[in-house]
């Protein structure tokens, strides 16, 4: 058996298919015949086109266009002439393989691409060593299947899973997947809940423990692979997959129910997503609204900025298919880990207390401006909340504010249709704008609490660092007393929080923190009936009684022993 | 042979779409079409040859045809960088 962390529940039983890179080695060989050689490399270049004008078609119908565009241009790179010019005549004149030619030829290009300052450019090396390893698999006939090239229903077992990787998944092909690095809020992990994928990840050395084809069960719950199950564990497994089943048929009968606890206080639970293709989870669970669109994702896995009018059509859809239900909308969040390929952001020695996020946007107007302008376009369609993350001053929250209106006049002098009816708020992560939260209550509209990065630069304690993850502690009452000093604080001035963290789903927290008082509460769509059943067991009352002991606790555990103890009596 | 300088204005330069756009018109070409900037000389019908030369907003390229309707072929591609949006 292997252990690892459970990052998405559910169970998967199928077998292995390993991703892995294929590592190409190519010496330096003296070929028998010029002719033949050169004939054979343009036979692997006609074959390479072929394979990519398929995988075109294939993403054009089954994805979108940008990810067909990249196959586009590395059709374009293998019909180069001076790709073909320069590779023959190094055959010709070393009397060499063509494996050895190309990829002397590709290196050369990779070198001058690579040392360019323009970060497009720089980009194209990647593609130039993609397309070369494709031609030179097809040289040495090696066949290697790239993920998007998975035909039939596997569990996928990785090193690592880039997000790009994660969101070219097949869906249906795909029964989970297992990989060796990684925790709960690692972004795989966190895509892997939103496309209801089981997934266990932090496995440490799966990858080399696991054969392709292994038949093997996938517990995302309990974060456990079972290599060769017997007959017995299979069973026993299937049973387990009748009664989440069952568990889930209870949570579906809270479908078209309000939100609310024993005792009827409201509260609204609402969906995380990331794109406008995630809607249709959040209408089929039943979601209150969009409590964090996380926007990044429009920006990344391309190749250059997406236009107004591309991000327009993405917020209007969003916003049209969400009606009158509120729809909070983050404003770019890249830096930190999140990085763009044709955006150069110097590296930083402390990424995640550097130049990322709001602080980024104002110092990019333009890119800034593209944002809210599609926003504000797209506020005519419905119940648009904008919401700007890593603000630690209220200078910040009024520079990013008098942004907006200068927008808004500038739609208005283009005669081009907006709306003024939207709402402002910041995002607490940082624990300088919580502590003065009475300060920003009074400005902004609402606060939504992002414990993830509250959490790490509350305990200073990178998230992503395995030696240090005893300090995601999202239940120690240092971090409770800053919640409780937003909500406070917010409900003086008549104004609304939410949260929308990794914490904000997980059922356990559910009394806490109705206790602490937060009004909405933002997960994965599919977290979304499981909370609104477990809200029905709660009385706000006691809730609150609770998380007021907890505040006076001293540790963590103590606040945990409290929690058990609440739901042991619900 | 026909040569013209003409400057890039479009934000993007002569990358992504553009250079494609370019190298495609260029193949089009009956004759032989180059480019070169500060000194460098490439085939323009290789867009890798067109990315090597790093064009960006406002460079200043020559545009080169040589052979069959070098003329009619030069206008077209500058009329093409000249008409460049983003």
């Amino acid at each position: 058996m292997i252990q690892g962390i459970g990052a998405s529940d559910g169970i998967a039983i199928g077998k292995v298919y390993k991703y892995e890179p294929v590592e190409i080695v190519i010496t330096k060989e003296m070929c028998q015949d010029v002719e033949t050689e050169i004939l054979r490399f343009d036979e692997s270049i006609k074959a390479g086109i072929e394979a990519l004008e398929i995988l075109k078609s294939k993403t054009e119908n089954e994805m979108d266009e940008e990810t067909a565009a990249i196959f586009g241009a590395h059709i374009e790179i293998l019909r180069d002439p001076e790709l073909a010019k320069a590779v023959s005549e190094r055959i010709i004149s070393e009397k060499v393989k063509a494996e050895y030619a190309l990829k002397t030829v590709s290196d050369r290009f990779v070198a001058i691409f690579e040392a360019m300052e323009d970060a497009y450019i720089r980009e194209r090396a990647a593609d130039i060593k993609d397309v070369t390893r494709r031609v030179l698999l097809i040289l040495k006939g090696i066949k290697s299947k790239g993920l998007s090239e998975i035909d039939e229903a596997v569990i996928l077992v990785a090193r690592d899973l880039t997000p790009s990787d994660t969101a070219l998944l097949n869906r249906e092909l795909i029964l989970g997947f297992i990989t060796d690095i990684g925790g709960r809020t690692s972004h795989s992990a966190i895509m892997a809940r939103t496309m209801e994928i089981p997934a266990v990840v932090g496995t440490g050395g799966g990858f080399d423990q696991l054969c392709n084809g292994d038949l093997v069960i996938l517990d995302g719950m309990m974060g456990s692979i079972l290599i060769h199950p017997t007959a017995d564990e299979i069973e026993n497994y299937n049973e387990k997959m009748g009664i989440l089943n069952k568990e889930k048929a209870l949570w579906k009968s809270c479908m078209g129910q309000k939100s609310s606890t024993k005792d009827n206080k409201d509260i609204d639970l609402a969906a995380n997503i990331g794109s406008p293709d995630d809607i249709d989870g959040v209408l089929s669970n039943d979601g209150d609204g969009i409590g964090l669109y996380r926007t990044e994702f429009l920006y990344m896995g391309r190749k250059n900025f997406p236009t107004e009018d591309e991000q327009y059509d993405s917020y209007k859809t969003v916003l049209d298919n969400m009606g009158d239900k509120p729809v909070v909308v983050r404003t770019l969040d890249i830096g930190g880990d999140k990085e763009l390929s044709y955006f150069d952001m110097p590296k930083e020695l402390n990424p995640f207390l550097g130049n990322r996020a709001l602080r980024l946007c104002l110092q990019n107007m333009d890119m800034f401006k593209t944002q809210l302008r599609a926003l504000l376009r797209a506020a005519v369609y419905g119940n648009l909340h904008i919401m700007f993350p890593m603000i630690a001053t209220i200078e910040e929250f009024r520079k990013a504010k008098s942004v907006l209106q200068e927008v808004e006049r500038d739609l208005e002098m283009e005669k081009i249709p907006y709306s003024r009816n939207y709402k402002t708020g910041i995002m607490i992560e940082i624990p300088a704008a919580a502590l003065l939260a009475n300060v920003f209550a009074k400005e902004v509209d609402f606060f939504s609490i992002g414990t993830n990065d509250l959490i790490q630069y509350t305990f200073a304690a990178d998230r992503m660092n395995e030696h240090v993850s005893y300090l995601y502690q999202p239940y120690n009452p240092s971090l409770l007393k800053l919640i409780q000093m937003v909500t406070e604080a917010a409900h003086k001035e008549g104004k609304w929080v939410g949260m929308c963290g990794e914490m904000a789903g997980e059922i356990q927290a559910l009394p806490l923190l109705i206790g602490l008082g937060l009004d909405e509460l933002s997960m994965s769509a599919p977290s979304i009936l499981k909370a609104r059943y477990s809200l029905k067991q709660i009385d706000s009352t006691k809730a609150k009684g609770m998380a007021d002991m907890a505040l006076q606790s001293c540790t963590e555990e103590e606040v945990k022993l409290l929690i058990d103890a609440f739901w042991n009596e619900a | 042979m026909k040569s013209k300088i003409v400057e890039v204005k479009n934000a993007t330069g002569l990358h992504a779409r553009p250079a494609s756009g370019f190298a495609k018109l260029a193949t089009a070409q009956k004759c032989e079409v180059f480019l070169e900037k500060d000194g460098n000389k490439v085939n323009a019908k290789s867009i890798l040859g067109i990315l090597t030369l790093a064009i960006g907003q406002g460079s200043k390229v020559s545009i080169i045809t040589d052979g069959v309707d070098e003329e009619v072929s030069l206008k077209v591609l500058v009329d093409f960088v000249s008409q460049l949006e983003d």
